[in-house]
């Protein structure tokens, strides 16, 4: 097995796309979870405001989506342009 | 020194069986002592229904041991049998066979333990709706093991499939990678599942009236968190029934256990935090029965949302495993 330059750099991109994404959705699925978790509990309490709760909800999950867009925007440049 | 292929396999037999067992007991042992705990709880507030009290944390602590029994069988089945195939798969299938149910067991043992010891506070504060608090924990503790049912499936069907005939690279890595998927997969949905249980069972307690909306609104929300266990099973599906051509380079291998890798972390966290939301949704519910239909809608729409980087994970391990 003749191993060159190129093939240990694509072999560590694909690790580095595969580590990067799934090390990357940890936290944008456990926090965006609690934001919603949140959102229950107060529409629990009071559920005239459900509207103006999901909507806050929405909002403060894209937020924390962008760290898991972030990674996925890493995983595809390493697979397809590094 | 230089070791024949018998003995990598030998090698591999045993470090397996070590994983899957090692791995296997941690989640249950936590699951049955936040269990245990929680009882002790019930009885010191409510002594006269130590009996009762006393039954359901066994038979709680019962179910929750099943993922470390799951675990046991695997390690006996690696250390016991004789694998005389000799190929560098063969010493992959059975490092990967160990590695997924351990790690498969680790989150249903620790999410089983939530309904069981809400149960068993909940028979303290109510004993007369006993048998269906049982009921529900029996339910939802159920839910809870099928992420590790799906990494016993995966362990079963790496041990039992014939894998001869197969290139040695890159199978290997596509083995592994299968391992990691259903074994790490797992984790999120047993934790994320099991809050959701303990939640119901709580909810079922303090408000016994709005028993059929919680349970129902339990599995609903447990079922969405199962999704990336799903995911979990199904790239290490395709990761042990698909082809690959025969390589001598290193890149196309470590895509494969990259994808494995990739899916299995990135189930996690969905896992959880999807677990996090149902079980608001389920003690709101449990406080506001009429608001059971708003709830239910946020609480799908949060865990969509949550489910997102999930989402983003497959994709990218299945370009792993198609494109590049």
């Amino acid at each position: 097995m003749a191993i060159e330059g190129v093939d240990i750099v694509k072999a560590a991109a694909f690790l580095g796309a595969g580590l990067s994404m799934g090390l990357g959705a940890i936290g944008p699925g456990v926090g965006e979870g609690m934001a919603a978790a949140k959102a229950c509990e107060a529409i629990g309490k009071n559920p005239k405001e459900a509207g103006l709760l999901t909507r806050t909800m929405l909002v403060g999950q894209a937020v924390s989506e962008s760290t898991g867009i972030y990674s996925l925007v890493i995983a595809l440049l390493l697979l397809f342009v590094v | 020194m230089d070791f024949d292929i018998e003995t990598w396999v030998k090698v591999a037999a045993f470090a397996g069986g070590g994983i899957a067992m090692g791995f296997g007991a941690i989640g249950a042992a936590i699951g049955e002592g936040f269990t245990a705990a929680e009882a002790n709880e019930a009885i010191s507030r409510n002594p006269g229904e130590s009996g009762d009290i006393f039954k359901t944390m066994l038979v709680g602590q019962a179910i929750a041991e099943s993922a470390s029994i799951f675990a046991l069988v695997i390690a006996m089945i690696l250390l016991f049998t004789d694998f005389n195939a000799n190929s560098v798969v063969t010493v992959s299938v059975l490092f990967a066979a160990g590695l997924s149910m351990g790690l498969g067991a680790i989150g249903s043992g620790v999410g089983s333990g939530f309904p069981a010891g809400a149960a068993c506070k909940g028979m303290s504060r109510q004993p007369k709706i006993s048998g269906r608090l049982t009921t529900n924990m029996l339910i939802g503790s159920a839910v809870c093991q099928t992420p590790a049912i799906f990494a016993l499936v995966t362990s079963f069907i790496l041990l039992f499939t014939n894998f001869t005939g197969r290139p040695v690279s890159p199978t290997w890595a596509a083995i592994l990678g299968a391992g990691l998927a259903s074994g790490l997969g797992a984790i999120g949905s047993g934790l994320g599942g099991g809050l959701v249980a303990g939640a119901s069972c709580d909810g079922i307690s303090r408000q016994p009236l709005a028993a059929t909306p919680v349970t129902n609104v339990m599995l609903l929300g447990q079922a969405v968190t199962q999704t990336t266990a799903i995911y979990g099973l199904l790239v290490s599906f395709i990761l042990m029934f698909k082809t690959f051509p025969a390589t001598d380079l290193l890149a196309p291998p470590m895509a494969l256990l990259a994808a494995g890798l990739c899916m299995g972390i990135g189930a996690i966290g969905p896992g959880v935090g999807e677990g996090f939301t149902a079980r608001s949704a389920v003690e709101g519910i449990a406080k506001n029965e009429a608001a059971t239909a708003d709830l239910t809608r946020v609480m799908l729409v949060g865990q969509a949302v949550a489910e997102s980087t999930g989402i983003y994970a497959l994709v990218v391990a299945l370009v792993l495993i198609f494109v590049v």
